[in-house]
């Protein structure tokens, strides 16, 4: 048995109920300031951080874990995604994060709000928590019927939870990859944005043959103008970003950028406009005509102008949420100083989506949702070894830890009275 | 562990000068190759990588190790190699050394950057069978892919066919070289791939387009492609013994046997794959499904090379061994399909643990392509979370040795011993490791990329003059 394991199994011999706990002799990546703090302790009670600091004492009855110096981070982002609203991307049937009535004659729905949706038994949940993943927002998005208002959409933390935490997100999709919901033109897509917001200014009548909002839509769509809630818009190219930026000035929208592969030519002005950038430091390849200039140092010529960045996938963020440890860590590797690449994962999500409060950072006051790991958790090299939520652990398992513990060990043959891996490992 | 053989160092470069030269091998088809590969090795000086923690593809490692390049061929691996005159050195220490990374499974070229769809060369979905069709008469070499792939270590790569269809057709191993045709990547003497899917994208393509619609229709297919196939191979002479088809085949080919009529380019694509002359790769995801693949190979006398993405072959990794067959995995991708929910980031382990076993990791993917060294990585942390220690010098092998022994080209590449292509990457540092990078990769020798020389990094024609590209606000 590795130590590493053993660790593991000492952990989970603890009573999995209390939210009593101080963590000895951790590095603690705080995702705030200051960014790291060596032989550090760190107690929570109610669930709840109180104490931060060298050698704490505590209640008697607290149970104690000792990190042995390995690295205490925050439960982290885990990209923008569809856990719990997408259980096999392939069938239609168990994916609720798209939208596409466009068939019934009303294509634009911003008051689709994709948390409504949300399952908290979804297996896609411990897959991804037991990784150290320990909360997302959930995306919206649209089919071919749909358009480029993709809906709404909510943070959700992983610890089986029902219920989204802090304000909505509002989702745009902007370029090529959106081309066929506007009329095969990106420039069309900037003509449906300005006239919905004449929608919902009432510079168009409700029963007017071209509004394309429902009097819901419009009074959803209001709450994301005037600096009110945030905007997610997937975007790449670099001449999209620079109209996006006039038409969020214009309108006095909140936005986030999502994907970005050209953003770092813009760089000093989404700084001056203070709009963070997620990117995908995986995506380092001209993929279409909107990324020709996509760089795997995107995220560090970002950062070193300013502007707040943040992690996100492009392929299956939501199967593979875990996956976004190791774009940090390509971004740290192309010149991201780490500190940033565990900010991306902690902080910046945290801030830029109004959860600050609940996640994101190890400070006094703050919920206990914790991840101690067994090496560096950028690296790919490194594992999750214990989660908690709450400060309470939680058991790390998951269907696939349950698959491979089924499989990990050999069969015994049917000649010689063996049972089909189906049965118990106790009767084989 | 370092063995160091110095001293049979002379005799091992008179081997490795005396092999013969890639262009002057036989080819293993049955037919001579109507597009022959025109691939000429670049001439280089000699190279010695000195000093270096250097994983062999053996299963061995040596620290303070030196790989020494001559001629396009690894002319020596071992501690304190004396350096030829004329010899370039390149400072090892604290650097790690591996073959050249070999991709079982790629698109670069017929599912391109950009993913326009006049880039969409990659599926002939035009029937459930298309044998008779060949990648490499859709690879678009100017693919910007394949210069991501090579600072990422990769030296050579199969191109298959998609998995659209029952039989997609041939796939092609290529050099990872720069080049603006084919030809001239193409891995001189490498066998063809055949490619095979099961499953659930034959059935999703071609169900309201005439069937298959059923998993029990793609069995049906491939048995109804492979019946023919025997009938060809019959009327061409064959015996019974894989021998003298062989060779009467052969004869057919060169017009000195008996005719069997005009030549059939499907039905010569699948008698080669019941020859042995095509290795036969299959995209399967499932256990019961490569069982069943299994069997139909059996039924029509052929060899499966490996099973491609096999997310469920941890469930028959004893049977995947006894039977050679190789699995060509990846190390975390699930859940995207149904065929794919019980994926573990174990898998590639428990193949591996499996005496005589072939664990690959492949790409199928523009992006991991750049990065098979960290999705090893990633298999290894998880496994060793499971109680399985993996040594970086056992991982390699699911990088280099195996997919060349799945492609028919181990002879070759694939490994550090003396004699073989010389393809190798020089890493910043233990290459199973996020921060670690391909400082150098040298394919037959050359130094093909280098990440501290801009001279020695390609760009393809495609992003030439391409403003987007440069630095600079708008």
């Amino acid at each position: 048995m590795t130590s590493l394991a053993a660790a593991v199994l000492a952990l989970c011999a603890v009573p999995a109920t209390a939210r009593e706990l101080l963590i000895r002799n951790a590095t603690v990546h705080t995702g705030a300031s200051p960014a790291t703090l060596t032989n550090t302790d760190v107690l929570v009670s109610g669930g709840v951080i109180r104490q931060i600091g060298a050698a704490l004492s505590a209640p008697a009855s607290v149970r104690v874990v000792d990190a042995g110096e390995r690295r205490l981070t925050p439960a982290l982002f885990g990209g923008i995604t569809g856990i719990g609203i997408e259980e096999v991307s392939g069938e239609r049937s168990t994916v609720d994060s798209r939208l596409g009535l466009g068939a019934a004659g009303m294509p634009v729905r911003p008051e689709f709000d994709v948390t409504l949706a949300y399952n908290p038994d979804s297996l896609l949940v411990p897959v991804a928590r037991i990784e150290g993943i320990g909360w997302t927002l959930l995306g919206a998005g649209s089919d071919s019927e749909g358009s480029i208002i993709g809906g709404q959409g909510g943070v959700f933390r992983l610890d089986g939870s029902a219920d989204p935490i802090g304000p909505k997100a509002l989702f745009v999709d902007i370029g090529a990859d959106a081309a066929g919901l506007s009329g095969q033109s990106r420039a069309a897509q900037w003509m449906i944005l300005d006239q919905l917001v004449d929608e919902v200014r009432g510079r168009i009548p409700l029963d007017a043959k071209v509004a394309l909002l429902t009097p819901a839509g419009r009074k959803s769509l209001a709450t994301y103008l005037d600096n009110g809630g945030r905007v997610v818009v997937g975007v790449d190219r670099a001449a999209d970003i620079r109209q996006l930026l006039r038409w969020s000035a214009k309108h006095k929208v909140r936005i986030a950028i999502l994907g970005g592969a050209e953003a770092w030519k813009l760089a000093p002005q989404l700084a001056a406009a203070d709009v963070a950038v997620f990117v995908n430091p995986l995506d380092t390849l001209p993929a279409g005509f909107d990324q020709i200039g996509a760089t795997p140092e995107n995220a560090a010529r970002l950062a070193a102008a300013g502007v707040a960045v943040g992690f996100s996938q492009s392929g299956d963020g939501s199967h593979n949420a875990r996956k976004i440890r190791q774009a940090a860590g390509n971004a740290v590797a192309h010149g991201l100083p780490w500190d940033l690449g565990v900010a991306g994962l902690t902080s910046v999500p945290a801030k830029v989506f109004g959860v600050t409060d609940s996640v994101g950072s190890i400070a006094v006051g703050k919920r206990a949702d914790l991840v101690l790991w067994s090496g560096d958790p950028l690296e790919v090299n490194a594992v999750a070894t214990q989660v908690w939520f709450d400060g309470k652990p939680i058991q790390m398992r998951s269907r696939q830890t349950d698959l491979r513990d089924r499989y990990l060990q050999p069969t015994v043959p049917a000649e010689r009275g063996g049972l089909p891996p189906a049965y118990p490992a106790a009767v084989r | 562990m370092s063995r160091p053989n110095t001293a049979l160092l002379a005799a091992a470069l008179t081997l490795a000068l005396g092999m013969a030269s890639p262009s002057a091998q036989a080819a293993s088809a049955p037919r001579p190759d109507p597009y022959p590969s025109t691939y000429q090795v670049i001439a280089s000086p000699a190279v010695l990588l000195q000093g270096a923690t250097v994983l062999t593809g053996t299963g061995e490692r040596m620290e303070g190790a030196d790989v020494l390049m001559v001629e396009g061929r690894i002319a020596g691996v071992g501690v304190n190699l004396s350096v030829p005159a004329n010899t370039t050195v390149v400072d090892g220490r604290g650097k790690w050394v591996t073959p050249g990374i070999i991709d079982v499974h790629s698109h670069l070229g017929v599912y391109p950057s950009p993913g326009v769809r006049a880039h969409s060369d990659g599926n002939e979905m035009t029937a459930p069978v298309t044998a008779a069709v060949w990648a490499e008469h859709s690879v678009w070499p100017q693919d910007p892919g394949f210069n991501a792939a090579r600072a990422g270590g990769i030296t050579s790569l199969q191109i298959l066919p998609g998995s659209a269809n029952l039989i997609g057709g041939r796939g092609v191993t290529l050099k990872n070289v720069p080049a603006v045709s084919y030809q001239a990547m193409k891995f001189p003497g490498a066998p063809w791939g055949l490619k095979m899917a099961c499953g659930e994208n034959p059935k999703r393509v071609y169900g309201d387009k005439g069937g298959p619609a059923t998993r029990m229709g793609n069995v049906a297919g491939y048995r109804a492609a492979f019946i023919e196939a025997a009938e060809y191979l019959k009327k061409n002479g064959s015996g019974n013994d894989s021998t003298s088809k062989k060779r009467r085949w052969g004869k057919q080919a060169e017009g000195e046997g008996e005719s069997a009529g005009k030549q059939d380019l499907k039905l010569e694509t699948l008698a080669g794959a019941i020859n042995g002359d095509i290795r036969v790769h299959i995209h399967c995801y499932r256990a019961d499904e490569m069982a069943t693949m299994l069997d139909l190979a059996d039924e029509f006398g052929f060899r499966i090379a490996a099973f491609h993405h096999g997310v469920e072959a941890y469930k028959i990794a004893d049977k995947l061994a006894r039977s050679g067959t190789c699995a060509a995995l990846w190390s975390d991708w699930w859940g995207f399909k149904l065929e794919a929910f019980d994926g573990i980031q174990e898998n590639i382990a428990l193949v591996d643990r499996q005496p005589g076993s072939c664990a690959i990791l492949h790409s199928d993917s523009a992006d991991d392509i750049q990065r098979l060294n960290q999705e090893a990585a990633k298999v290894m942390a998880h496994a060793q979370l499971a109680g399985i220690e993996i040594a970086p010098e056992r991982a390699i092998l699911w990088l280099t040795a195996n997919p060349a022994k799945s492609m028919g080209i181990a002879d070759q590449t694939g490994t550090l011993e003396v004699g073989k292509m010389a393809d190798v990457v020089l890493w910043s540092g233990n290459p199973f490791s996020v921060y670690a990078k391909a400082e150098q990769v040298y394919v037959d020798g050359a130094r093909v990329h280098d990440i501290n020389d801009p001279s020695r990094r390609a760009t393809s024609d495609f992003m030439l003059g391409q403003p987007a590209t440069t630095g600079g606000a708008l």
